[in-house]
Order: C-alpha cells, then structure tokens, then sequence
C-alpha cells in the first residue's frame, strides 16, 4: 500500500487523496463489447466506488498488443483489479453487475436465480 | 476409425511443404506439413503431441530459417524447456536469438470470473503481437482445447476457434494445434471439424509389456501420404519415425567392391570381394570364426573408412581382445574413431527401439560398413513378419545410403535354418557359409559362398584356418586349382 502511495500521488493533483482502488480495463478497439464494459465499468465505479476514488484505466489492445502477454490476457474485454489485493479478474462486458460487485468484493455472492 | 478421404486428391499441383525436420515424417508425407495451413496432431495422454510441437518448432528455427510460437496451454514455459533439454534442445538460447517464443496461459491456474459476453481477440492480439515480433513462420497451439474446460461459453469458444485457424491460415502460418484423443473420435471437442488440411494421429500402446509408439498420416489434404501407422520413438534426438521401406526398390547400384579382409575369399568373389552396399550373410555353426570373419571385413574397411560394429553378444573389450589373438587390431581402429562398437542386448528393447538406436547410430558415425553380430537374437523378439519387415527396413536404410551390412547367425546347418531365418537370408545379397568338419581324427573349418547375386563367385568349399594371422583359406590343390570362377 505504501508502495503505490508515491506513484499514485505523483500523478494526480496533491490535494486528491490516495486512490483505494486500482482497475484496468482491457478492451480491442471500439467493437460493441467493448464499449459496453467502458460503460458498465464506468457506471459502476461511479455508482459504487466513488468513495474509493477509483484509479481506473483503460487500455486498448490494439495500440498495446504487448500488454496482452505481459499481462495473460486472452479474452477481451477483461478487466483486472490490480489493487486492493488480492487481484481478481473478470472477463465479459461487465453486464452482469452482481457478479462484477462480488468479484470486486462489493457484493455478497449472486443468487444464481439472478445470475 | 472414420475414414475420410478428400475426394479430390490431386497430384499433379505441388503442394508447398514446410519440413517438419522430424526423421522420417517427412518422408512418410512427402515432404512436410502443409505449408502455410494448420495440421491438428492429436492422440492420448502422454503420446508425444507436446514434444511432436515443440521438434517442429526448434528445427524450424534451427535448420529452416522459420522462427516459431509456442502457445502453451497446460505447461509452463519451464516445464516445456526442462522437458525437451535432455533431447538437446536450447530453448533459453533460441529465444534469446528471437527464433523463439514460449507463451503460457496457464488457464486452469488462472482464477477468473466471467460476466456478460467476450470474446478471444485478446488471444488474437498476443499472437499477432508474438508472431509479428520475431517474424514467425510456424506456430504451435498446445492443448488449446482446454478453453473448453476454462470457460464456460462454448459456443463463443467454439466460433472464435473457428476464426482464429482461418485467421492463421490468412496470416500463412504454418501450424500445430493439438487435441487430446476423445471417445469415438479424433479429439475431444471435435477439433478436426476446423482443420480440413492434415491429421496426424500419434498412438501409444502396450503390447506383451513392451510399449510401441505409433504415428498415422490420417488426412492430408492435397497431397498423397503414406497412410500405414508407423512406429516412432522418442529418442535422444528428438521424435524419429521409421518409415518401413520405400515402396519401390530403386537403390543406386554401385560396381565398387569392397574387400573382405581375406584375400582368398575375395578372389573366390572375383578378387576384390563383394559389392559395396550389398549385405553379407555370414552364417556358421558355434566356434566356426563368424566373428573372426567379420572382423577382417571390419579391419579392411576401417583403413579408410568408418566402420559400425553392434555386437549383441560381446562387450567391445571382448571382441577387441579375442580378436587380437588372431592378429587383428581392433583397439587401434577404436582409439582413431574409425571403428565404433555399440555393445547391447537384443531383448532389452524391442523391435522399434532397435531400429531407431541403429538409425541413431547410422546418422551419427556416418559408416561405409555396418556390421550385427549376431542377429539371432533377434529372430527370438518377434514374430516373423516383424522380423523380416525389420530387416528390410534396415536393409533399404543401408542400401540408400550405399553402406554395406554383414550379418552373422548362428546356423549349423543351411539346411536347418529355420523360416526366419532363411526369411531374413532372402534378404542378403551375399551368403557365405562356415561350418566344421570332422574328418580323420582332427577338425576342420570350410567356407563356402551359398549365393552371390550379380557376381562371378567360387562355388567350391574351401578349407580354412584361424592362426596368430588371421583367417587363412588353404590352397586348393588338383584338378579344382584352375577354372574355379562360376558366373551367375
């Protein structure tokens, strides 16, 4: 936690406090998929981790094909919570909202009659 | 076994190939894997599909000038390097000269959770990124099945496997996909429904606790192919299939002779002995000097050339020794690297085994004469129709390379023989006979040539004494001195 206190600090204003949570977002260009995990990770981050002030990045495949080794991607979109620890990871467009609230550690696990 | 055929199997239009550099597939497919086009490799656990991959790739690299990527789904980038190090293989090294990538995505060890749709262009872009990064020519999926089983959309799986062969198939590549061998068909998953080009089918079986591994050319679309299951051993150099024969019998002939060692016997042939790249059945009832014989072959062909001696009852040391007593130096030919003895038991290994050592051992020392000492042995680790099909194989393997082979067995009689072996002396070219006599209260050696195809030979039996001096045939005396030559 420390660790990430300086880097995240030194990118943002001084007067933002420490990010609580850190997600990136893995997509391959502006396809359907991917514009719906932007929009589902967005509207997530703001209806439920505002007050985590969430450090959330996108990065697209396309301009960055060495990412998806370094970083075990092979489904698209992909999102990977980097932090808090421990890391998770969810594939999909994000579109089922329970799921990705339980994985992130938001959520009680889904009922599998709304899953 | 489905047995599809491409209906249109045309030969005329040369399919282009990418060897494989794998001995003897190659041959078995004219040539190589489809170039440019996906060949899906699939059999059960533990049958080599994972080393057939990674061959293709390394020799690639190293001898055609094609860098590869490997795709690993179940092992990790250590485990694939630990496991082909002991065949020689440097991964570390080639990926350091970017003829090389290993990429890993350990999916059953990968913990995630899914949610709304996906698809697999993030595996698109890893590839593409790795191909395109060291210019790959050649690619390797390894087992990719096990998506099946890590996600939980097969249909998206399914449609994206779809994609991704056209998709290598657009990019040229040519490559490996493997598949674990499923209930009723080739794979699992169906996986040779999205590859139409070439279907390799690898097997592995225990029989009378002696396991043989075996490879079948299933599919090859375009191409004609050897369609028998051949039998392949892991070796020390890698894979090496051992394709039975040639279907025709077109070696090149030579008119060279080759001495045997023995001056007078090599008159018997005319004067200078028997032809090179012919085989020499060399048979003699016990203590008649077979191996005396053959050694003065050895010993004549070793001033110049190299000489492979497998000796299946002997220790190098023995033959060395015993042969010093009659004045042949075998160590000295040992120590210059021109004479190499491979000392083994027959039924340590079977069949397949032994053919692919003497592949192995062929391809190493490079010689001009092979020697199997003796090969009864042999004749007691298979039925006759393994036997003879492994001489043959043996025998054109020699023949086309134009090294000679002398064989000994161990016959008291030529009329005793039994079916395998006459089987096998149908084989021979050559067939000198040994054999004592017991004559006026002492006993004497005889020689005599049964069948020498092609060649003016002595038909006379003639007496024959082991000294400090080698092999030496008496003089023959009377009215057989002259005129002794009969032609076939």
């Amino acid at each position: 936690m420390s660790a990430r206190g300086p880097s995240t600090a030194r990118r943002a204003a001084p007067v933002v406090k420490d990010s609580g949570v850190c997600l990136r977002l893995y997509v391959t260009g502006a396809t359907s998929l991917s514009l719906r995990a932007m929009a589902n990770i967005k509207s997530i981050c703001r209806d439920y981790l505002h007050d985590l002030n969430p450090d959330l990045q996108i990065v697209d495949l396309y301009r960055n094909p060495a990412s998806a080794r370094a970083n075990q991607i092979f489904a698209a979109p992909t999102l990977i919570k980097e932090f808090p620890l421990p890391s998770c990871r969810i594939i999909g467009d994000l579109s089922k909202k329970d799921r990705v609230l339980h994985s992130l550690g938001l959520a009680p696990p889904p009922l599998p009659s709304k899953g | 076994m489905p047995k599809k055929k491409s209906s249109g199997q045309t030969v005329s239009a040369e399919f282009p190939k990418a060897p494989t550099g794998i001995q003897g597939l190659d041959d078995i497919t004219a040539g190589g894997l489809p170039k440019g086009r996906t060949t899906l490799v699939c059999g059960g656990p533990g049958c080599g599909k994972t080393l057939f991959g990674m061959e293709f790739l390394v020799r690639g690299a190293l001898h055609m000038g094609e860098p590869g990527v490997m795709l690993a789904f179940e092992e990790t980038a250590e485990e694939l390097t630990q496991n082909v190090r002991s065949l020689g293989f440097d991964l570390n090294q080639l990926i350091k000269d970017n003829k090389l990538i290993l990429d890993t995505i350990p999916i059953e060890a990968t913990e995630f959770e899914e949610s709304g749709e996906y698809d697999l262009e993030g595996l698109f872009v890893r590839l593409g990124d790795s191909i395109d990064s060291i210019g790959a020519k050649r690619i390797v999926l390894d087992t990719i099945e096990v998506l099946f089983g890590g996600l939980s959309n097969q249909g998206i799986i399914r449609s994206e496997l779809r994609r991704l062969f056209h998709w290598l198939k657009n990019r040229n590549m040519t490559s490996i996909v493997t598949g674990e061998r499923g209930e009723g068909s080739l794979t699992r998953q169906g996986l040779e429904e999205y590859v139409s080009d070439c279907v390799i089918l690898l097997d592995h079986r225990v029989n009378e606790q002696m396991s043989t591994r075996r490879l079948r050319v299933i599919k090859y679309r375009g191409s004609l192919h050897g369609t028998n299951e051949f039998p392949f051993l892991i070796g020390q150099q890698g894979l090496s299939v051992l394709p039975i024969t040639s279907l025709k019998i077109e070696h090149n002939i030579s008119e060279e002779k080759v001495s045997t060692g023995v001056p007078q016997l090599d008159e018997m042939f005319g004067g200078k002995g028997v032809y090179r790249g012919s085989t020499v059945l060399v048979t003699g009832g016990v203590g008649t000097g077979k191996t005396s014989l053959v050694s003065h072959f050895a010993e004549a062909a070793c001033r110049g050339e190299h000489v492979l001696y497998f000796a299946f009852e002997e220790s190098s040391p023995q033959i060395i020794r015993n042969m010093k007593s009659i004045g042949l130096n075998l160590g000295k030919w040992v120590n210059k690297g021109l004479l190499h003895i491979e000392s083994s038991r027959p039924s340590l290994f079977g069949l397949e085994s032994h053919l692919v050592n003497f592949y192995n051992a062929v391809n190493t020392h490079h010689p001009k004469l092979v020697i199997m000492d003796p090969i009864n042995d042999f004749l007691s680790i298979g039925s006759t129709r393994e036997i003879k099909a492994l001489f043959l194989r043996m025998v054109d393997f020699l023949k086309s390379r134009q090294i000679t082979l002398i064989c000994t067995g161990l016959i008291s009689h030529v009329d005793s023989a039994q079916e395998t072996e006459v089987g096998v002396s149908s084989l021979a070219d050559t067939w000198i006979h040994l054999s004592n006599l017991e004559f006026d209260g002492e006993h004497r050696r005889q020689l005599y040539i049964l069948k020498s195809r092609g060649m003016a030979h002595s038909h006379q039996v003639r007496q024959y004494t082991m000294s400090h001096q080698g092999i030496h045939l008496d003089e023959i005396s009377g009215r057989h001195a002259s005129n002794h030559l009969h032609g076939l």
